[in-house]
């Protein structure tokens, strides 16, 4: 018999990893709240024939956010077949808020069983739990189990296998006081539910007044107009509101449960108050914050990054793999074009990025040992008054710092930020801190224009200047204020990394990575190969002869005008801007391919020259900060797609960013040759002149009044209609 | 029908004179929740992580530049903004 087994709780619960555990699919997981933002399915592996949901994290039953939504809809049947049962899973060393959630999830009527996970570190901490009085007052089973450390799993699931077909419906877990158990029987008789099975959850929320359950219940006008008036009554006789009402009858509940069940015996502070004792500190935070960022950087990009990298380019792609496909394809008579094509096209084009591929997966580690301990939600605690600053939140810090390696599951990670307007302002900025492949151009040109150490330092600085001057542009703006969100973040208990967790978290964001680099870099290398060689006649003409006339020549000489005012006016430049959207490690690829050589890495000396003839240092700067700000790459677009969710969203996004980018490229071209390269004053400067000011302007203007200050709430009107 | 009425009712709510906002409570200290006042989905966001009436919290600490602060109630440690905390009324306990 199939069965559908759903595992609800509270964020960072361990849903997930019990997932994985449970399923052997490998999930991403990480110690912070709101990893799991969808439903996710997996089958039991030991028993295809019972299937699990993974319902992302939540703290209560509103319909308040869209992580609440989704798991309202699942439990209540609204996206596909109502789950058979519910595993709760409790984290047992935070008992009390979880239990909260515990109480709304046994309103739905259906068979449940509360997991109490991590029960190990209760042990470990020498605190207690009475789980017979537990089992009582909770009206299903209760039991322990360690997700991470797989303990206890089989019975689990063996209990909820048992509760389905004992055919035990979970009786609402919670008495309230008298006055309010009377009322809610009142709202019963009401909408005429005294016998239904989801009785406690909808009389709940009659009184909660939640637009969505009431329409579920399509009830008569006359129905509504005495439901209100009722709620209207209790509200009176309580003092509250029926939220309110609600949430301080569980709780009130809950605190009892838990006096009742739990046996404390820590005594003064826990570990992780310890740690934070010293790690959020009012002075130490943030040099400990910076120290350990730096050294994060210094040995993904210094230690790993540039031996490994240099290695694998020059030695194992170069040398080892170019070399002996070459020597073996000349040796069978392959036709030299072809040749060229996979030698200097392929394997050139898709070698370079991967040559990154030790450096960004340093980082990924790194960052994932930080996550994994707990430090992320620490970062944005220390650092949300500053973001606030810039329009975004503390939890926008991670999404940002994982852009520096790549921006899709910097994207990805926005999801933790409950506020709209702050998660769609720092998707559009997620890329503008240089990511792995972008350092290619910055290391391209740092070796051959500039030649100076400070370029990649002053690239980084740059990024974060656009992030800080696009919040608090983008922030003046109507569509980026409205409702407020508040900020409530939990802090985790600080835990060993789990070398397993680590791997699965770089591997996955490797991944994106790699697979980017063997699809969409690939065929824009071949697509750009034929290009190059294609004439505008339709004539195939060999490589490097070709140049002058080809297809691609001909549109970027078409297009290079657009760019003169940004000093890079020349159809390589050009083109290597357009193809860097399909990826950025293709900016150099292409400058590679185009110089009539097939290079790939930006030590390769022809590349240097080809870049050193085309460039200043004043207009090499501004094609690697037009290239670094301006639209991101088709990997990143598509997750916009999935995050912005909204063709308005996204196009806002693109346009903006390719506008903010011209600009702030022309402002350096336009000031930079007139400081540094001795043109005179001219038209140019004047307009560029003109474009700092308005720029200035749009930072320094006052935020325009709000004419909807009373942001008024839906619910409120939920009954009338 | 009109529930602003209603709703106004709890934002004027007399302050008793002992109580204060979270907002301006200190450091090191414990505190016990009066009411939280407010509406809508901020309120009740804040109440569904446990703050609510006579429950009791200890003030740990504030950020490194002022805010926001960490509290600890009902066995975990929560942050919140301080202009989040200005609905939530306290008294020292």
């Amino acid at each position: 018999m199939s069965l559908t087994i759903a595992l609800a709780g509270n964020p960072n619960s361990g849903k997930t990893t019990l997932f994985n555990v449970l399923t052997g699919l490998k999930q991403y997981v990480g110690n912070w709240a709101g990893v799991t933002v969808e439903k996710k399915e997996g089958f039991y592996r030991n028993n295809k024939d019972i299937k699990f949901i993974d319902l992302p994290g939540i703290y209560s039953m509103s319909s308040y956010s869209p992580e609440e939504v989704i798991a309202r809809d699942v439990l209540l049947g609204k996206k596909g077949e109502i789950p058979d049962v519910i595993i709760n899973v409790v984290d047992a060393t935070n008992i009390e808020r979880n239990l909260y959630l515990s109480l709304q999830l046994s309103e739905l009527g259906l068979p449940m069983v509360i997991a109490l996970n991590m029960y190990d570190q209760v042990e470990k901490n020498g605190d207690a739990i009475d789980i017979r009085e537990l089992e009582r007052r909770c009206h299903c089973p209760v039991v322990p189990i360690s997700a991470l450390h797989n303990r206890n799993i089989k019975e689990l699931i063996d209990t909820a296998e048992l509760r389905v077909h004992q055919n035990n419906n979970a009786l609402p877990i919670g008495e309230y006081p008298p006055e309010l158990e009377d009322a809610l029987e009142k709202f019963a008789q009401l909408a005429k539910l005294e016998n239904h099975p989801k009785k406690r959850w909808y009389t709940s929320k009659l009184l909660e007044n939640d637009r969505q359950a009431l329409s579920d219940l399509s009830l008569s006008a006359k129905q509504k107009e005495a439901v209100l008036e009722l709620r209207e009554k209790v509200e009176e006789a309580f003092d509250d509101d029926g939220e309110g009402i609600i949430i301080n009858a569980r709780y009130d509940y809950v605190t009892d449960l838990v006096a009742d069940t739990y046996k404390s015996g820590i005594v003064g502070l826990t570990t992780s108050q310890k740690i934070d004792k010293v790690v959020t500190n009012r002075v130490l935070a943030i040099p400990i914050f910076i120290l350990l960022m730096s050294a994060i950087y210094y040995i993904a990009i210094s230690v790993v990054g540039g031996p490994v990298t240099d290695w694998v380019n020059e030695v194992l792609i170069a040398e080892i793999i170019q070399d002996n496909v070459r020597t073996w394809m000349e040796g069978a008579r392959v036709a030299p074009w072809l040749t060229s094509l996979v030698v200097d096209g392929i394997i050139a084009g898709v070698g370079a990025p991967l040559g990154f591929l030790p450096q960004i997966l340093t980082l990924f580690v790194l960052l994932a040992v930080l996550e994994d301990i707990g430090y992320m939600s620490r970062i944005a605690f220390i650092l949300d008054r500053i973001f606030r600053r810039f329009g975004l939140s503390g939890k926008s810090f991670i999404p940002i710092l994982l852009g520096t390696g790549c921006a899709v599951p910097g994207i990805m990670g926005t999801r933790t930020i409950a506020n709209e307007n702050d998660r769609r302002l720092t998707i559009m900025v997620a890329h503008f801190l240089p990511c792995s492949a972008k350092s290619s151009i910055i290391a391209l040109f740092a070796g051959a224009v500039l030649a100076t150490w400070w370029f990649a330092p002053l690239a980084y600085f740059s990024g974060i200047l656009a992030v800080v001057i696009t919040g608090v542009i983008l922030k003046k703006f109507k569509a980026f204020r409205g409702e407020s969100t508040p900020f409530v973040m939990e802090l985790p208990s600080y835990h060993v990394p789990l070398v397993k967790n680590i791997i699965r978290s770089s591997f996955d964001r490797t991944k994106a990575f790699v697979v980017k680099a063997g699809t969409v870099i690939m065929l824009v290398v071949v697509a750009l190969w034929f290009l190059q060689n294609i004439t505008i006649t339709g004539q195939f003409a060999d490589f490097s002869e070709s140049g002058a006339d080809s297809i691609l020549s001909s549109f970027g000489k078409a297009v290079a005008p657009l760019f003169a005012p940004l000093g890079f006016g020349n159809w390589i430049a050009t083109v290597a801007s357009f193809a860097g959207i399909a990826a950025k490690e293709v900016v150099v690829s292409t400058m590679g391919i185009l110089s009539g050589v097939g290079e790939l890495a930006e030590t390769d000396p022809t590349a240097l020259s080809l870049a050193a003839s085309l460039f200043t240092p004043v207009s090499g700067l501004a094609f690697v900060i037009f290239n670094q700000l301006n639209t991101p790459c088709v990997a990143c677009i598509a997750a916009y797609k999935s995050e912005l969710a909204d063709k308005k969203w996204i196009s806002f996004a693109l346009v903006y960013q390719a506008v903010f980018a011209y600009a702030i490229s022309f402002l350096i071209f336009q000031f930079g040759t007139v400081l540094f390269e001795g043109t005179p004053f001219n038209m140019w400067t004047a307009l560029a002149l003109a474009v700092l000011a308005l720029l200035i302007f749009l930072l320094v203007r006052p935020t325009p009044k709000d004419s909807t200050q009373h942001a008024s709430l839906p619910e409120e009107e939920a009954l009338v209609m | 029908m009109d529930m602003h009425e209603d709703k106004c009712r709890h934002c004027s709510y007399n302050k008793s004179q002992e109580s204060i906002s979270l907002a301006q409570a200190e450091v090191g200290n414990s505190y016990r929740i009066e009411r939280v006042l407010g509406s809508g989905p901020v309120r009740r966001r804040i109440m569904d992580m446990g703050l609510t009436k006579h429950v009791t919290l200890y003030v740990r600490k504030v950020a490194p530049l002022g805010d926001p602060m960490q509290v600890s109630l009902r066995g975990y440690e929560l942050t919140l903004r301080r202009a989040d905390t200005s609905e939530i009324l306290v008294v020292p306990i």
